[in-house]
């Protein structure tokens, strides 16, 4: 699996990136406040889990880089299923395996295990498009990543609320 | 007789060889202790000591030798004082020549040293002779950690006391130390070094020809990269030897052409933790620096800090390098130049407004944000960099917000302006005509009135901040403009469901505005309101509609909001006050006084006459007690003016409930008064008191007679009449809380009474909270008990506060706590099943409000019966119990820790449990879990992020939420990143 590099020091790929406004909080609803009323995993619970992963290598989130979007996200929950699909800021952009991968570690850490997810590059935004999603896709690889311990580490950072 | 006294003087130096002998010979370590109290008492000299060690400060073995010595100097460090100075002298001459003695024996001559060093006895000249010894003859970089630190010890001595000989040494001093330092491993002896250092530098020791030197021997531990050792027992922060090293680093100009490449250097190293240290050391070096210091800088250290506030994916850095940019241009513009001198802050405020200026422009662009923050870090600095600043951007931005028509862009760019203008509140300017935004005002103006008008909410939301700011800055609006302001306030307040935010904040606004602005609020927008009133009435008369309704709520706020300075409250609320009447015609006569008797608006009525009495001349109080307590208890009412009072006013007789409820007023107001006015009447008042309390048909005039009674008794002063009103609420518990119909305002009676003597520690406050505690365990009044243990810690805002002069001593919570847990405690034990959760609740209710310095210690002792209520089937208790571990767990972590094993099972357990804010609890308590220390997680981390999968799939979305924060923290336990 290819990724890291390039977050330390050093010129960044892209450094003045556009930027993109933050959703507010979800609002509370009085369904939700009711013990009674079951709530279903819908697009913006999953979006909430992954808009505030945080750019390897800018002080943003993915929503406000407009890497992810509610309208890229597909769920359905009596059928388990889970699609997300990221645009990287740029077609060469070297962090978009990481960036898929830190959006494939939080789902995995956040949904119930019935689910079945799908991460991908929104389609033609990428360079190596295929490349990437299919090391996605591999759940070989997916687990091998992270038992490498400078890309865990570089996924934990990306999870972690910012210091 | 003489050989008696001679033995008598032989005696105790036989004991004195015995313990030398000990000591030396038989290497025990007790006599030493035993010498030195001899000495001290008087039983032997130094000079004795010395004699009696004779032989062995001579032994030929170098190990007796300094077993010698050690005792001696032993005992010299406990009997310093009582030396002469004559013996000081040989003793420094003896220490002196032993330094050249073997090294087994340096140790204990270094301890004799360092105790001559406290020596006040010690004459001028010898400090430096010690020191110069020891530079000649001691290498101390080979000496073990303890006598390095020793001799670090003599010098911080020396230089307490001996100032200026030492300064007599000159630089040979500051070169000896540096010699001696040199190489330096031990944080706990840097710390002391580093002292040192400081103290050459500001005490103004010469530094001759070693700045240099000085300079290396320090600066090569920057940046400090130290890691304390699990266990540490000397407890040495990273953050200390940061901080020593920082004070040392930034305390000199002389070091700022060493120092400034070396903090270039670091700032742009790999480590985030390096480039911290070296924006705040740079930040702290501008505190002493000046133009000169910086001069060649400049241009290197504005690229460093524009890169890391550019780049960096921190934002400490962020913050940091902000911070240092503020600091650099405030250091800049505080130099005084010579005449000559070029000033730099121009041309280094024009370096950044050259790399900066063009990315304002680009305002969906990442690089805006921090463009803008480090000109406003700049601009923040002075008055002059504020000017230079926005006399640049504020045309620019001006221009740009015409430029781009979307809405999100306008935002961003008037946010900024926003930034700049805040920032010119901070000078103020003498001459008005000096006034920088004088010139930018009709622009400023005309774009807030757009972003005022654009649909966009978020614009608007901008737009009402900027104005507020904009009004804030003195003489800047004309009454034009005013005037216009408050045309889009008024606009503002009556929008509809989905801009409530904007409608807050226009009525915020308006609010501080008018305090500014009194006559443009009354003469623009108060008579609009009355108008939009007068129409709502009609509307009202003529059917309930909605909208209308929303309208005509939403006209009274906007009323209520600009009520905020004294001449627009003269017009407000005549105009409140006619139009209850005018409802009050339309819907019957006794709407009025219906709606003026509601809970809400007595309780308003509360604080508004509470707060007025407590700042009652004392004249002025004295005579309204005698008018006002008579009106309640006698009905007399000639003193009101216009005194057409249909009926008697009689609230504590036979009067209409009404009347009754109208004794919170009284309340207000003679719980407010200083404690020095007296209360005519006061034993009738009491009594009355008293009896209302226990009346059972309306609780809240029950109640409000119960707080009277108990805000007059915690002022009076002790004595037989407050035994005597004490006695009579006693009695009255006594027999209300029998079986009957008024048991519930007995209690409350109970509960008030204990809450004024508790906060004056009166000693009948313990008997009074024990009888409180006696209900806990009662079926029909327990948990009513439970609560009012929450009312007994908590500050109230109407009665027995400190502003209305009531007696609260500060500390009655922790008394409280002190003198009523351990019966709460036992009280549960013996408690029957049925009533154990009040226990548990009115302890938790104590435990929330006391303060945490004070809880923690005790929690070793409460945590088992708090864990215990974790396993009580009372949601209430549970959740409450969770509430109260929760800060405890972020707070105390190393307590928390001894019970982790527990503690995961039982929040694990609730985590399933039925109710849902159970669940939510226990889940924010396993993610406060976290806080512990990682060791003591680890083993249980595979088991809980197992166990943390069931939630994620509750059917409530807000447990989710918390299961998936807690679950994500616990995978980073111990985690690479995390």
């Amino acid at each position: 699996m290819v990724g890291g590099g390039g977050v330390g020091g050093g010129l960044l790929e892209n450094a003045n990136p556009l930027i993109y406004e933050r959703s507010g909080e979800r609002p509370v609803t009085a369904g939700e406040e009711d013990e009674q009323v079951p709530d279903s995993i819908d697009a913006r619970e999953i979006f909430d889990l992954i808009r505030s992963i945080n750019d390897p290598e800018h002080p943003l989130t993915l929503e406000e880089l407009n890497v992810v979007e509610q309208v890229r996200v597909q769920v359905s929950d009596p059928e388990s299923t889970v699609a997300v699909a990221f645009t990287p800021t740029i077609p060469h952009c070297s962090m978009a395996t990481l960036i898929g991968l830190s959006i494939k570690v939080k789902l995995l850490r956040s949904l119930p295990q019935r689910f079945k997810m799908d991460v991908h590059i929104t389609p033609g935004t990428h360079a190596s498009e295929h490349a990437v999603n299919k090391q996605l896709a591999d759940k070989e690889r997916v687990a091998a990543a992270l038992e490498n311990t400078h890309l865990l580490e570089v996924v934990n950072q990306c999870l972690s609320a910012r210091s | 007789m003489a050989a008696a006294a001679a033995l008598e003087a032989v005696a105790p130096t036989g004991a004195l060889w015995g313990l030398v002998q000990d000591f030396v010979m038989g290497q025990q370590e007790g006599p030493a202790d035993q010498v030195a109290a001899d000495v001290k008492s008087g039983s032997y000299t130094v000079l004795q000591v010395v004699e009696a060690l004779g032989s062995s400060l001579e032994n030929p073995e170098p190990r007796t030798r300094a077993r010698g010595i050690q005792l001696l100097s032993q005992v010299l460090l406990q009997c310093h004082s009582l030396l002469l100075e004559k013996e000081v002298i040989h003793l420094i001459l003896f220490y002196e020549n032993r330094l050249k003695d073997h090294h087994l024996v340096i140790p204990s001559v270094l301890q004799g040293l360092r105790a001559l060093s406290l020596c006040v006895a010690l004459p001028p000249g010898l400090a430096v002779s010690v020191l110069k010894a020891i530079f000649q003859e001691v290498h101390v970089q080979s000496l073990p950690q303890v006598d390095r630190h020793t001799v670090y010890s003599i010098i911080t001595n020396f230089m307490r006391t001996r100032e200026e000989e030492l300064k007599g040494l000159g630089a040979d001093f500051t070169f000896g130390f540096i010699q001696m330092m040199d190489g330096e491993k031990d944080p706990r002896n840097l710390l002391v070094a580093f002292r040192i250092v400081h103290d050459l530098i500001s005490r103004d020791y010469s530094l001759g020809p070693f700045v240099e030197e000085l300079f290396e021997v320090t600066s090569c531990y920057f940046p400090i990269d130290f890691t304390p050792p699990p266990n540490d027992p000397h407890g040495i922060q990273r953050e200390d030897l940061i901080l020593s090293l920082r004070a040392v680093l930034a305390s000199t100009p002389r070091f700022a052409e060493f120092l400034l490449p070396l903090l270039i250097e670091k700032v742009d190293s790999e480590i985030l933790s390096a480039k911290l240290d070296s924006l705040q050391t740079l930040n702290a070096c501008c505190a002493v620096y000046g133009q000169k210091e910086l001069k060649d800088f400049l241009p290197s250290l504005w690229a460093s800090v524009r890169r890391e506030v550019f780049q960096t994916a921190s934002e400490r850095v962020e913050a940091d390098g902000l911070a240092a940019l503020h600091s650099l241009t405030a250091c800049l513009s505080r130099s005084v130049l010579r005449a000559d001198a070029e000033d730099l802050l121009d041309s280094f405020l024009s370096n950044i407004l050259q790399d900066c200026r063009h990315h304002l422009c680009e305002p969906d662009m990442k690089l805006v944000w921090p463009s803008a923050k480090l000109l406003q870090a700049a601009a923040g600095a002075s008055a002059r960099a504020c000017d230079h600043i926005t006399s640049n951007v504020l045309p620019l931005l001006l221009e740009q917000f015409h430029k781009h028509s979307q809405s999100n862009q306008r935002r961003t760019i008037l946010e900024m302006i926003l930034g700049f203008l805040k920032l010119h509140q901070k000078w103020s300017y003498e001459d008005k005509d000096e006034r920088p935004l004088n010139v930018f005002k009709d622009q400023l103006c005309s774009l807030v009135f757009m972003a005022l008008t654009d649909p966009n909410t978020q614009l608007q939301l901008v737009g009402i901040r900027t104005l507020v700011v904009l009004g804030a800055q003195p003489d800047l609006l004309s009454s034009e403009d005013l005037e216009l302001a408050v045309g889009h306030l008024y606009r503002l307040s009556f929008l509809e469901e989905d801009s409530q935010s904007c409608r807050a904040a226009a009525l915020e606004a308006s609010g501080a505005l008018a305090t500014l602005y009194p006559v443009a609020f009354s003469s623009h927008l108060v008579p609009k309101l009355a108008e939009e009133l007068g129409r709502g009435e009609l509307d009202l008369a003529r059917g309930d509609e909605s909208t209308k309704c929303s309208r005509h709520l939403h006209c009274l706020q906007a009323l209520s909001a600009v009520s905020t300075h004294p001449s627009i409250v003269k017009e407000t609320l005549p105009l409140l006050l006619q139009h209850l009447c005018q409802m009050n015609k339309e819907k019957g006569h006794s709407v009025l006084r219906k709606v003026l008797l509601e809970d809400e608006v007595l309780a308003a009525m509360v604080s508004v006459i509470g707060t007025a009495t407590t700042h009652l001349s004392p004249d002025l109080a004295a005579q309204s007690v005698a008018h006002i307590v008579p009106l309640f208890l006698d009905g007399n009412v000639s003193f009101l003016p216009e005194n057409s009072f249909p009926c008697r006013f009689q609230p504590f007789q036979d009067g209409s409930s009404g009347q009754r409820r109208l004794v919170a007023l009284l309340m207000a107001f003679v719980c407010s008064l200083p404690r020095n006015v007296e209360i005519p009447q006061l034993n009738q008042l009491m009594r009355e008191l008293v009896e209302l309390s226990c009346c059972p048909s309306c609780p809240f005039s029950s109640t409000a007679a119960a707080k009277c009674f108990a805000g007059l008794l915690n002022k009076l002063p002790a004595g037989q009449q407050l035994d005597e009103f004490l006695q009579l609420a006693v009695d009255k518990v006594e027999a209300g809380l029998s079986p009957g119909p008024c048991r519930s305002q007995a209690f409350t009676l109970l509960l008030w009474v204990t809450k004024a003597l508790v906060l004056r520690y009166h000693p009948l406050s313990s008997c009074l909270t024990e009888q409180l505690m006696g209900l806990l365990g009662d079926p029909e009044l327990g948990p009513a008990a439970a609560d009012g243990f929450s009312l007994l810690m908590s500050d109230c805002t109407d009665v027995l506060t400190r502003a209305g002069h009531a007696e609260v001593r500060i500390m009655f919570r922790q008394r409280f706590f002190t003198d009523n847990v351990p019966a709460l405690v036992q009280g549960f034990h013996a408690a029957s099943q049925d009533v154990k959760p009040n226990y548990l609740k009115g302890l938790s209710h104590v435990l929330n409000r006391l303060p945490k310095p004070v809880l923690l210690p005790e929690l070793p002792t409460l945590l088992s019966l708090l864990l215990e209520a974790l396993s009580c089937s009372d949601c209430v208790v549970q959740l409450s119990t969770l509430s109260c571990l929760q800060p405890l767990l972020l707070e105390a972590p190393q307590v928390m820790s001894l019970h982790v094993d527990t503690l995961v099972t039982k929040f694990l357990n609730l985590s399933s449990s039925p109710s849902m804010a159970v669940r939510i609890a226990a889940l924010q308590c396993m993610h406060a879990l976290t806080r512990l220390p990682t060791p003591v997680l680890l083993p249980y981390k595979p088991q809980v992020i197992r166990a943390l999968a069931k939630p994620l799939d509750d059917k409530k979305r807000l447990v989710r939420k918390e299961a998936v924060s807690a679950r994500g923290e616990w995978f980073l336990l111990g985690s690479p990143g995390s």
